[in-house]
């Protein structure tokens, strides 16, 4: 029962760093790398307007999200502009740029004990035996409420619609009128608004340290990949399988074992089916 | 009434020596081979004395500086191909891990593990890279960028080959300059070496694949096996590189597949300019000293490589060494509108 | 002038590939006997470019064969299929514009079937280049075959493609609008050299637009309109034949060839 809750718990949160990332890629193509340094890096500006700047917490939460909002949206304008379109100039910035801010963050000390946001509510409840404290019912909610306003977004409204068509043939989205930058801006503003909420909402479960960064990336990539990037329920799946497999390799290999799993997740689908197992897209696979 | 307002430009003269073409130099006298040979030939000696003048310490940035411009000159081979790796240090940790067992749990002497740790390192890279070949090239950069995370991962849990704290005291070289001077005479070899290759037919398919490799199927060539040799001949340049710096050390750990060594040569390329193999030989080469020299700024000089990196790519400057060797064939003035 | 011909080199049974919802190719069926020179006309969009991606292995049929010299070759990669004999052009000329014209000719050279019958080390396959290209009018004494292909014109472009495709000693060479964007004179500098190569006994599969120098040349023409065949004969007949003319013109009028 333990392993069925808290694999259900651990699914959800994979699918919350995942989202931002999926959006982002969703809307405008871009693939945004450094998506897992800006997730702490709304953890870092929220600690830091909390005991530095003496905030009240939730001031300092929303305000380090519409911060990190902002920072995606100047990101695309400074950086991501000038090499749109060539899907390798994309992938080593956006990594080498994620990498430059955790690096950063480390050099300043960002790692241990005392960096750790308060719980927003202490308590917990009891579900079936087992104990489930407040902060991750938070997080189940959030996570919920998120993948079915990404659905729903995506796939049913005028503007979802509009980038998702703009993702697929952006000249013909030009002539349409659609404004490519402005999208890709927002795209990006959104998909770092959701990893900063995501960020507000899991990070009071433990420490905080500028190491969580890879490892987010890692989970969102290993997700989108398994599940196939154009497919919202691809993403689920995949947060679900990825979920489980570590909860259950915690429980029968070890601990330490957890992360093996997406990284190994992510190699095996490469190599043999890359547009994951429920994407559409097959020419993502071979050039010829 | 109106100024005139002189407008001036920029006009590029090519100096005698390369009047004709591009690739044919018409050599006309002893100045025109001098200035041929010199810059060739002056790094090559100031490499090769310089070890005679150094200090120990100087001596294992010099080392460390070829490593590194191993492992860059391996990336700019794999770029030449259109192959993109995020990944050098799956190579590094390779070839360092393939020595490293040998020679801890077989007693095989570094003369031995070493070329077993090139070829054999090679082969194994090419084989677990060859699925991957057949996809995109973003595919290729993020498996590449994955692997060396999951197998620092792997042996830090599974505890094996030594698990985290790796192993010591494994054998050293026998004597103090040999591992210096392998490392200076393997890298000026292997440029010098690579230029030709480019040069050569095998080179100028390699080049047609990253261009259009649509057009070279056409030609009847199969892609895939060139890049599954590319793969063997740029993976077995870093397995050298990472093999013999577990017996400089006579440590091997898992910091051998670390980010470090992945990223450093691509900045050491994109700052010196990809294609030419010199620039990514000179790009190291200043890259390490200046590296060591910011060592007190710890972590920060990642940040700073991943900086000059990006900066590399957005800006797209030809990369310094096409800078210079434009500067040295040509002749810049300034004439009027 | 009509030749013997014997055995049949290319068949293809029933191909079909649709892209999405789209379909362009629908069951075509055709046999290609050996020293053959037949046309596949048809107007935009029916299917002509998707169905010579499909022979020469460049895209997977979805259903159907392609068989040549009795070999399945369905499904295999466009290097296999060159190397078994079978040599292509394109629409889109796929040319290496930054090197001089006569190195892109040592792309084909180094391919194993080249080395085969010719042979050739680093070195030689320069020499053996301009001599192919000379026979494809780059003068060898001039400065021609040594420009950059970016820089050459438009009709010795298509020829260099042609030339890119014949170094590889193809058995079946297989026409992609070789003639599109070429001039009077270029065409019919152009149109000798290929029947030389009919004569010698190449079998040759040529889409064109060009009606009139096309049906000068060929055996037979193939008909294609919205990726299906409507038509097969000889020139004479196809062009008397009144869904062709409909698929062209739109209404039955004389075509005057």
């Amino acid at each position: 029962m333990y392993t069925l809750i808290y694999g259900f718990i651990n699914s959800i949160i994979l699918a919350l760093y995942a989202v931002g990332f999926s959006l982002t890629y969703g809307i405008s193509g871009i693939a945004n790398f450094a998506h897992g340094a800006f997730y702490i890096l709304t953890g870092f500006v929220a600690w830091n307007l909390l005991n530095h700047a003496g905030l009240p917490y939730c001031v300092s939460a929303i305000l380090a999200i519409i911060i990190t909002a902002a920072f995606g949206f100047i990101y695309y304008w400074i950086l991501i502009l000038r090499i749109r379109g060539i899907a390798l100039a994309e992938l080593i910035v956006t990594f080498a740029s994620g990498v430059a801010i955790l690096e950063f963050l480390m050099w300043k000390g960002f790692y241990g004990i005392r960096y750790s946001l308060p719980l927003f509510l202490k308590g917990g409840v009891e579900f079936f035996g087992v104990g489930i404290d407040y902060q991750r019912l938070f997080v189940i909610l959030t996570g919920i409420l998120f993948v079915i306003a990404l659905y729903l977004f995506v796939h049913h409204t005028k503007i979802g619609l509009a980038f998702r068509a703009m993702a697929q043939n952006e000249r013909t989205a030009l002539s349409v009128g659609i404004e490519y930058d402005w999208i890709g801006s927002l795209s990006l503003a959104l998909g770092s608004a959701l990893a900063a909420i995501s960020a507000i909402v899991i990070l009071p479960l433990g420490m905080m340290e500028s190491t969580i960064g890879i490892e987010v990336l890692i989970y969102a990539l290993a997700v989108s990949i398994i599940g196939g990037l154009e497919s919202t329920f691809g993403m689920i799946a995949g947060s679900f399988i990825i979920g489980f497999g570590q909860v259950l390799a915690a429980r029968y290999i070890g601990p330490k074992w957890m992360i093996i799993v997406p990284l190994s997740a992510i190699i095996l689908v490469l190599a043999i089916r890359p547009s994951g197992i429920f994407g559409k897209t097959k020419e993502l696979e071979e050039r010829v | 009434m109106k100024r005139e307002i002189k407008k001036t430009r920029k006009k590029r003269l090519d100096r005698g020596i390369k009047a004709r073409s591009d690739t044919i130099y018409v050599i006309a006298s002893l100045r025109d081979i001098f200035y041929l040979i010199m810059p060739r030939f002056l790094p090559v000696l100031i490499l090769i004395l310089i070890p005679l003048f150094l200090g120990s310490y100087h001596k294992k940035v010099l080392i460390h500086a070829c490593i590194y411009g191993l492992l860059a000159l391996s990336w700019d081979f794999l770029a030449s191909c259109g192959l993109f790796s995020l990944g050098q240090a799956l190579f590094f940790g390779f070839g360092a891990y393939v020595s490293g067992t040998l020679n801890h749990y077989f007693h095989i002497p570094p003369s031995f593990t070493i070329p077993i740790a090139t070829l054999g390192g090679g082969a194994l890279c090419a084989l677990l890279l060859a699925p991957v070949v057949r996809l995109r090239g973003v595919y290729f950069a993020m498996i590449t960028l994955i692997l060396p995370i999951l197998l620092i991962k792997m042996i830090d849990t599974t505890g094996i080959f030594g698990g985290t704290h790796g192993i010591s005291s494994l054998s050293a070289f026998p004597h103090e300059y040999i591992d210096t001077y392998l490392a200076i005479v393997s890298f000026l070899f292997i440029l010098f070496l690579f230029r030709r290759v480019l040069n050569s037919d095998y080179g100028l398919v390699l080049m047609a694949i990253k261009d259009d490799d649509r057009a070279v199927m056409s030609g009847g060539i199969n892609i895939y096996w060139r890049k599954i040799q590319a793969i063997f001949i740029a993976g077995s340049l870093g397995c050298f590189a990472g093999a013999l710096i577990t017996h400089h050390y006579q440590f091997l750990g898992i910091s051998t597949f670390a980010l470090d060594y992945s990223i450093l040569p691509i900045a050491a390329v994109a700052l010196g300019g990809q294609g030419t193999f010199a620039g990514a030989a000179l790009g190291s080469m200043i890259l390490v000293p200046l590296s060591e020299s910011l060592r007190a700024l710890g972590g920060l000089r990642i940040a700073i490589y991943c900086l000059i990196l990006i900066l590399s790519i957005i800006s797209l400057p030809e990369g310094i060494f096409h800078f210079l060797s434009r500067k040295y064939h040509q002749f810049e003035t300034i004439e009027e509108v | 002038m009509p030749k013997e011909h014997t055995d049949i080199i290319l068949q293809v049974e029933k191909l079909g590939k649709s892209f999405g919802g789209v379909v362009a190719v629908e069951e075509v069926s055709f046999e290609l006997k050996k020293g053959e020179f037949m046309g596949i006309i048809g107007p935009n969009g029916s299917g002509k470019t998707t169905l010579v991606n499909l022979i020469t292995g460049f895209v997977r049929p979805d259903s159907g064969k392609v068989i040549f010299k009795e070999r399945d070759i369905t499904g295999y990669r466009p290097y296999r299929i060159v190397q078994l004999g079978i040599s292509r052009t394109f629409q889109m000329v796929r040319l290496f514009y930054n090197l001089p014209a006569y190195k892109n000719l040592i792309i084909p050279l180094c391919s194993s079937r080249v080395k085969r019958f010719v042979g050739g080390h680093f070195g030689e396959r320069d020499d053996i280049a301009i001599d192919i290209l000379d026979d494809f009018g780059f003068e060898r004494d001039s400065f021609v075959p040594y420009k950059m292909a970016g820089t050459l014109p438009h009709g010795y472009l298509k020829r260099l493609d042609l030339a890119k495709a014949m170094a590889l000693r193809p058995e079946v060479l297989i026409l992609d609008e070789l003639f599109s964007g070429m001039s009077m004179s270029e065409v019919a500098s152009t149109l000798p050299l290929i029947e030389k190569f009919h004569e010698e006994g190449l079998s040759i599969i040529m889409i064109e637009h060009r009606l009139k120098e096309l049906f000068s040349v060929v055996d037979k023409v193939l008909v294609l309109n919205f990726g299906r065949k409507i038509a097969e004969g000889s020139p004479d007949e196809v062009s008397k034949m009144k869904e062709v003319r409909e698929a062209y013109v739109g209404i039955d009028v004389e075509i005057e060839i």
